[in-house]
C-alpha cells in the first residue's frame, strides 16, 4: 500500500541540553492482519508496517518490530534524551518493501 | 521410494491427525512458545517491568499499553488469547533514557497482555495484565 501513507511526528522545536523529550509518531496505514475474510470468505493478504526505527543525529533511540496486532495507523510515543541539536530521523518499512522517512530538527540550547 | 495411491493416501491421513493433534494443545501454549523462544528458557523476575493496559477495553481494534522498564534492552509484548501471539518487540536505544514507549494493540477476545523485558545484565523480567474486550478486534 503505497497510497495514502502519511507519517506524522511530533517532536519539540527546543529543549536543554540533557533533557528527556517526549516524542509521538503516527502514521496512516491500514495495517491488514492477514486474518481477515473478504464478503466472499478468501482472506485478504497481509500487508502491515513491519518495522519502526527512530535515531537522532545517527544514534539509535527506539526499533520496533511490529506484527500484525498493531492498530490501524500504528501509534508509537517514547522518550528520548538530547545532548545536542540535531535531526531525528523516523522510518517505518512496509510489507510490500516501501520505506516511508520523515526527519525532525531539533534546537538544543 | 516408490510411491503406491494407497501408501501415499495413507501419509495424508496421518500426517493431517499429527497436525491436528499439534495444534489444538498447542493453542493454549502459543504465547508459551513464544516466551521461551525470547527467553531462551531462562527464569523470568518480576518488579523491573511495567505494563499498563486498560482492565476494560470497549474496543479491541485498539487496546491503548504503554510499557516501561528502566534498564531493559528490549521488551516483548505478547497476546495469549490471539492468533499470533506476537504483537511488538521493542529495542531501546542509548538515547531512550527512560525506556518506556507506548502504542495501540489490537486484542480478538478477553485475555492476557504479556510483555517480557531483557534487562541489560541479561536477565529477564515479565509483566502481565488482564484486559477485558467488549468488541473484539479481529474483524471478519
Amino acid at each position: 500500500m503505497a497510497s495514502g501513507v502519511k507519517p506524522r511526528v511530533k517532536v519539540p522545536k527546543k529543549a536543554s541540553a540533557g533533557d528527556v523529550i517526549t516524542i509521538k509518531t503516527l502514521i496512516s496505514h491500514k495495517m491488514e492482519s492477514g486474518q481477515r475474510k473478504d464478503g466472499d470468505g478468501n482472506v485478504i493478504p497481509r500487508s502491515i508496517i513491519n518495522r519502526f526505527v527512530a535515531d537522532f543525529n545517527g544514534e539509535n533511540v527506539i526499533d520496533v518490530t511490529l506484527e500484525p496486532a498493531i492498530s490501524t495507523n500504528p501509534y508509537f510515543q517514547f522518550d528520548a534524551m538530547v545532548p545536542e541539536s540535531g535531526e531525528f530521523h523516523f522510518t517505518w518499512y512496509d510489507d510490500d518493501g516501501d520505506v516511508y522517512e520523515t526527519k525532525k530538527k531539533i534546537t538544543v540550547s | 521410494m516408490e510411491l503406491s495411491r494407497r501408501k501415499l493416501l495413507a501419509m495424508g491421513a496421518s500426517s493431517i491427525a499429527l497436525m491436528s493433534l499439534g495444534t489444538l494443545p498447542a493453542f493454549a501454549s502459543k504465547a508459551d512458545d513464544e516466551i521461551a523462544k525470547f527467553t531462551g528458557g531462562a527464569e523470568l523476575g518480576e518488579g523491573a517491568l511495567e505494563l499498563t493496559a486498560p482492565e476494560i477495553a470497549e474496543n479491541g481494534n485498539t487496546v491503548p499499553i504503554e510499557i516501561s522498564a528502566p534498564g531493559a534492552v528490549s521488551v516483548t509484548v505478547l497476546a495469549d488469547g490471539n492468533p499470533v501471539p506476537n504483537v511488538a518487540t521493542f529495542n531501546f536505544g542509548k538515547l531512550n533514557a527512560s525506556r518506556s514507549a507506548s502504542t495501540r494493540i489490537r486484542l480478538s477476545k478477553t485475555q492476557n497482555v504479556i510483555a517480557i523485558a531483557k534487562m541489560e545484565d541479561g536477565s529477564f523480567q515479565m509483566a502481565k495484565a488482564n484486559v477485558k474486550v467488549t468488541i473484539g478486534g479481529c474483524g471478519g
